[in-house]
């Protein structure tokens, strides 16, 4: 099972890249309430039925691994927010693209921790293909109130070619900067 | 460490630029490619892109190329990692946490030696298209 919030994160943004998106956002907001997280994309959709099945864990589309009848990146995610009182939603539109939202409650004890934030980022980021990736990121906890915005379009600019081990190292560097400036007053 | 600017992460690659010019890179193309599926991820493969990338940049070895890929097949010995060194077999390895990541890069990069107890060959039967 995933331990932190941003590995259910990263699987269920490889379902918006798998689905064909050029254009996805992501945004984590994390306040005394809640931990809130919105996944929208461009990709090829679903019509009603596939919603359903998508919540599955024994159905997949079969196109990645014929033969084949698990996907476990959504359940798993759904499980982890029932477990702690959370809450969940997936919208989308056949040709449009989907939306997917879900929420802990900040003090819940079955709550997972939060995980890696720059390095979820630096894997999302650093997926094969020519697609954009905004973040928003929003901190408001403690005496830290602020944000950050990153396109994958703009560090891909930077330093080219996102799999190169020198660009990823530089990559991580800069990512990380950016959360540890939101996070700096955040009381411990 | 204070924020970044992209301005900052420019200059920093052009600095590191200069230094990769000067490095011999002729004949060394070193992919390191890592099960990033919803096994892969629950096995913990976020800690050894992690590690690979600290000891790459520790042993200052250029030209590695790192990707993800889904998941191999071999969910039960998630982390899996699949290695291509010039002059080496192209190598599968399972049960890659940490601090194996570490000795493949010290070991099967840096020292041409296979990191023994992690080896699978190849993926999965139902994986392979043949």
């Amino acid at each position: 099972m995933h331990a932190a919030v941003c590995d259910f994160i990263l699987d269920c943004l490889q379902n918006s890249i798998e689905a064909g998106a050029s254009e996805i956002g992501l945004l984590i907001d994390e306040n005394p309430e809640l931990i809130s997280v919105r996944i929208r994309d461009n990709g090829i959709g679903m019509t009603d039925e596939e919603l359903k099945r998508a919540v599955d864990p024994f159905y997949t589309d079969g196109l990645k691994h014929s033969g084949r009848k698990v996907g476990l990146g959504l359940p798993f995610m759904i499980q982890a927010v029932q477990l702690a009182e959370g809450d969940w939603s997936l919208d989308s539109e056949k040709g449009r693209g989907t939306e997917l939202c879900f929420s802990f409650k900040s003090e819940h004890v079955d709550t997972p921790p939060m995980g890696d934030i720059s390095g979820m980022l630096l894997q999302a980021f650093m997926f094969d293909g020519n697609f954009e990736l905004e973040f928003e990121r929003r901190l408001r906890k403690g005496k830290a109130n602020d944000s950050y915005i990153l396109k994958r379009s703009e560090i891909v600019g930077v330093l080219g070619d996102l799999n190169d081990a020198d660009s990823l190292i530089m990559a991580r560097q800069f990512l990380k900067s950016q959360e540890e400036d939101v996070s700096s007053n955040e009381d411990v | 460490m204070a924020k970044m600017t992209l301005e900052d992460l420019r200059t920093l690659r052009e600095s590191k630029k200069g230094e990769l010019d000067k490095r011999d890179t002729e004949g060394k193309d070193i992919h390191i490619i890592i099960g990033m599926g919803t096994c892969g991820i629950a096995a913990g493969a976020k800690d050894s892109l992690d590690a690979f990338l600290d000891e790459i940049e520790k042993h200052k070895i250029d030209n590695v190329t790192v990707k993800q890929t889904g998941c191999m097949g071999l969910c039960y010995v998630e982390p899996t990692v699949e290695v291509k060194v010039p002059g080496m077999p192209d190598t599968i390895y399972g049960n890659v946490d940490a601090k194996t990541a570490r000795d493949i890069v010290s070991e099967h990069i840096v020292n041409g030696k296979l990191v023994d107890k992690h080896i699978f060959d190849r993926p999965a039967k139902d994986i392979v298209k043949e």
